[in-house]
């Protein structure tokens, strides 16, 4: 056996030093990284804080005009409509939302898939998509407008759209904490003659109780910083984010959007702080050995819960299929024959080139954007910690913190500079997926990390000691192995990219027009069936590319099934 | 044979303030199979992480035969390394993933390369198989194949056989070996079981918060442990507190016979239980009456507690073969403590 050896066969021949390669990757990637973050995320916030506190003319910023904004009483009103609206919805929504993360996840109803499917529908199109439905429901010439006493804008109007527009949010955040159930707790606790109610106090709500604080903070965060639905359902009921919309867009009020862009950044960076401290101390809540809760049926509780879920669904296929059989008729509500004839966009400048430019800027937000997170996350999580990780890492998280509007209001601000070099970038599609990135950067980079950190950590030292080059490794091991996460990010950067506005909005050039912006635009220039077309084309939209991609991902697994069902270990 | 010498020379290592490596220096032999032994958190891992260029230390150096490869990064060095998770991709196959360090070679080599690995380690035609479709045993050898492909001049095992079951892992410490003695490469090997060490190494080092403690064949770690630490580590022994009284040792009121050493002031004696000799047919040195408490059956042999008349509360051990049991009737035994096996700790 001793002349194995003798064949020796050449390692690391027709390559540069391995390790010369690693460096450039590795280092090269991370500062590359850096730069990018600090471009796109880190200048513009500072651009805002900036034009906040400069007291340029006609501009309504500086320390003088923030003591007389905030002193007013039309900045009081708007405030306590803000917190009103908001913090009602989370206290509609989040009750509902954990009801139903309960019926999915600790009960026995049927059908779960469908229901989820479901619950997940509005967020495959705008914001605005519910409270377009809301107007043909209950508004003036509505359907049901006989049901309520007064007519549907105002403050129910917001709250029902903002509650239609978070619900999967909260729903998401709550499923993924209804997941984790040690199940010998429970053996446990019914051995002991506990009742299932004592069960659930002593059990499940100290387990799930986080992710309703997050829950309700996402709510809130995500609904004081809305404008989509205010713009369409307020009436005169005003809020702050519409006022930071109007002051930049309509009157050119930079200083005064950036003071409200702040005043709306502080709830946010609030309850991510707080969310950040409660996750540190809450962690190894479920130990290794903990075995998965599966629910057993019990049929008046999970008829209860049918109920529920059964309602949520039936209110939301409601507004949604009003939204899309609305856009099919022809004249509202004097001729209910149906015709596509608000699929032609004539009014729009651009016609269906507002579509294209939409499906563009998803498009490449999707691919650059994965690429660009799993590769950033890899950079972060497979190699030795630095100080430069550890900037990446904080900077990377900055996104989460930071609202649309604000992010929006800081790209306005910063790439609009005269003397920017990158001002040749402001209104180009290049720059809106650029802003989009870095607006869902967070997300994505999150599912990539958690994804690269279930597998082995001694991978890269094995491919190390086999001279293998770093990046050769990442194409040829780590990707493959995580491509189901990797068109997780693709799929919700592409149906992100399609459904925003709140960054994109102040952005945009004639030429950039964006289909979720134009939905907008039509609302507010009296062409709601035109808006109604445009919403329901990029639900349409969003919805296949979802099949899609969920149809790949499977089509993936079922063929890499061989080495899949076992590469636990 | 291309194989290479070791030496370690003064290696620290630190994580923040925890000393995790403190001076370690040693030399292993061309050829030779070292194991690093000692109890989790003892830096026995870290030592090795040192060698294959994936933890840098912070002081010290380290030699691959007289090339210092101290602050070479990992590729740069010669080695293959065999995880205690294996580290085999999931993604490909077995040959790929034994071919995955031979990159550069023809297709050609690389095949028949893969072809003589698996032959090697006797897993021939599971060449287009998942790693995930392999049981522990194979994969651990396939990620042996894996290490050994490129021909690297030295081996580094880390704790290869904790992901195994007991009946599997003593038959493939046994392969391992003669596999090791076959190929004749230079071998360090972690480990925190004393079996496992005792059954591979030529030599082993025990290791203890960062330091080596001894650093000898088996055998000499077992009949002659050079600190109380490795007599307590590595098998089971008896202690015994005492005073020095003239040439002997005092034990509460017992007098102790020593074999050819001057005790100190004070200190412990130790004493393998299987040196125990219990109801002896003849006279023996320190030889005291004493109370059997409990018998243990293990098998091959039983494991019986007892309790010296002058020295009531101190529960000793003894082994002994099962076919000295019948003698034991009674809880009066006679226990000799032979001088030879009294091994005296300051």
């Amino acid at each position: 056996m001793e002349q194995v050896l003798l064949g020796k066969p050449r390692a690391g021949a027709r390559r540069m030093p391995a390790d010369l390669a690693d460096r450039l990757f590795i280092h090269g990637g991370q500062w590359l990284l850096l730069v990018l973050l600090i471009l796109a995320v880190l200048l513009p916030l500072l651009a805002m804080l900036w034009r906040g506190f400069a007291s340029e003319p006609g501009q309504g910023g500086g320390l003088t005009a923030a003591a007389e904004l905030f002193g007013s009483a039309n900045f009081r009103w708007l405030l306590g409509n803000s917190l009103t609206v908001s913090l009602t919805v989370a206290a509609i929504v989040v009750p509902l939302a954990y009801a139903f993360a309960y019926a999915l996840q600790r009960t026995c109803v049927p059908a779960k898939g469908l229901w989820r499917g479901i619950s997940l529908l509005p967020l495959l199109a705008p914001s605005i998509l519910p409270g377009i439905a809301l107007i043909y429901l209950f508004g003036n010439q509505g359907v049901l407008r006989h049901l309520l006493t007064d007519n549907i804008y105002g403050f129910w109007g917001i709250v029902i759209g903002e509650a239609i527009y978070t619900f999967p949010h909260a729903l998401m955040v709550l499923v993924s904490a209804l997941a984790l159930a040690d199940a010998r707790l429970f053996d446990a606790a019914s051995s002991m003659g506990a009742s299932p109610w004592r069960a659930f106090r002593s059990i499940t709500w100290p387990g799930s109780r986080q992710g309703v604080f997050a829950a309700f903070c996402l709510v809130f965060t995500l609904c004081i910083t809305d404008f989509g639905v205010p713009v369409v359902v307020g009436g005169d009921y005003q809020v702050l984010a519409l006022e930071a919309y109007k002051a930049v867009v309509g009157q050119q009020q930079f200083g005064r959007g950036a003071l409200i862009g702040m005043v709306l950044l502080l709830p946010a960076l609030f309850s991510f702080a707080v969310d950040l401290w409660l996750r540190r101390r809450q962690r190894e809540a479920m130990s290794g050995r903990a075995q998965v809760y599966h629910p057993h049926p019990s049929r008046r509780r999970d008829l209860a819960f049918l109920v529920v879920v059964l309602l949520t669904c039936a209110a939301l296929l409601g507004v949604f299929g009003m939204a899309v059989y609305s856009s099919l008729v022809k004249f509202w509500p004097y001729d209910l024959s149906l015709s596509l004839h608000h699929y032609a966009f004539a009014e729009l400048p651009g016609g269906w080139q507002v579509y294209r430019n939409s499906l563009l800027l998803a498009g490449c937000t999707a691919v650059f954007g994965s690429l660009l997170t799993f590769t950033g996350a890899y950079l972060l999580e497979k190699t030795r910690q630095s100080p430069l990780t550890q900037a990446l890492r904080l900077l990377s998280f900055v996104p989460m913190a930071v609202p649309g509007l604000v992010l929006g209001l800081g790209y306005v601000f910063f790439f609009n500079l005269p003397g920017n070099p990158l001002h040749g970038l402001y209104g180009s599609l290049t720059l809106l997926v650029a802003c989009t990135i870095a607006h869902f950067l967070t997300t994505a980079q999150l599912t990539a990390s958690a994804a690269l950190r279930q597998l082995d950590g001694e991978f890269e030292a094995a491919a190390l000691s086999l001279k293998v080059p770093l990046l050769r490794h990442f194409l040829r091991v780590t990707l493959p192995i995580c491509l189901p996460a990797l068109l997780d990010i693709l799929r919700y950067l592409f149906v992100s990219a399609m459904t925003t506005v709140s960054a994109v909005i102040f952005l945009y050039s004639p030429d950039s027009l964006l289909a979720a912006i134009a939905v907008l635009n039509m609302d507010d220039a009296g062409n709601v069936g035109g808006a109604a077309a445009m919403s329901t084309l990029i639900l349409l939209t969003s919805a296949a590319v979802s099949l899609l991609l969920a149809g790949a991902s499977r089509g993936l697994l079922r063929r890499a099934q061989a080495w899949r069902a076992t590469a636990g270990h | 044979m291309a194989t290479v010498s070791l030496q370690l020379r003064d290696i620290h290592k630190a994580f923040g303030a925890f000393q995790a490596l403190d001076g370690v220096s040693l030399d292993v032999s061309a050829g030779e199979l070292v194991c690093l032994l000692g109890p989790s958190g003892c830096g026995k891992t870290t030592l090795l992480r040192c060698i294959a260029g994936l933890e840098r230390q912070d002081g010290g150096k380290i030699f691959f035969g007289d090339r210092d490869v101290s602050t070479l990064p990992p590729q740069a060095r010669d080695y293959g390394i065999l995880f205690q998770s294996y580290a085999l991709f999931p993604n490909l196959t077995v040959a790929q993933n034994i071919g995955y360090g031979l990159a550069g070679n023809s297709r050609e080599t690389i095949r028949a390369r893969v072809a003589e690995m698996l032959e090697l380690v006797g897993l021939k035609g599971s060449e287009q198989k998942y790693p995930g479709q392999l049981s522990g045993g194979q994969q651990q050898r396939v990620a042996l194949a894996r290490a050994l492909a490129p021909a690297p001049k030295l081996l580094l095992l880390d704790e290869p056989m904790s992901a195994l079951d007991a009946r599997v892992r003593e038959h493939l410490c046994g392969e391992l070996r003669r596999l090791q003695k076959s190929l004749g490469i230079t071998t360090v090997m972690v480990t925190h079981n004393q079996d496992e060490a005792m059954l591979m190494a030529d030599r082993i080092a025990v290791i203890n918060h960062g330091r080596v403690e001894q650093y000898a064949t088996p055998q000499e770690i077992y009949r002659a442990p050079a600190t109380p630490f490795v007599a307590e580590f590595v098998g089971q022994g008896n202690w015994l507190p005492y005073e020095r009284d003239g040439e002997h040792a005092r034990v509460g009121a017992l007098n102790l016979r020593l074999h050819g050493v001057r005790p100190a002031e004070r200190g412990r004696l130790f004493c393998r239980p299987e040196a125990v000799v219990i109801n002896p047919s003849m006279h023996e040195d320190n030889l005291f009456s004493a109370q059997m408490r409990e018998i243990t059956y293990l098998g091959n042999r039983c494991r019986l507690s007892f309790e010296l008349d002058a020295l009531p509360g101190h529960t000793l051990l003894a082994e002994l073969a099962p076919e000295a049991m019948p003698r034991l009737a009674a809880p009066d035994i006679w226990v000799a403590l032979p001088p030879r096996s009294l091994q005296v700790f300051v």
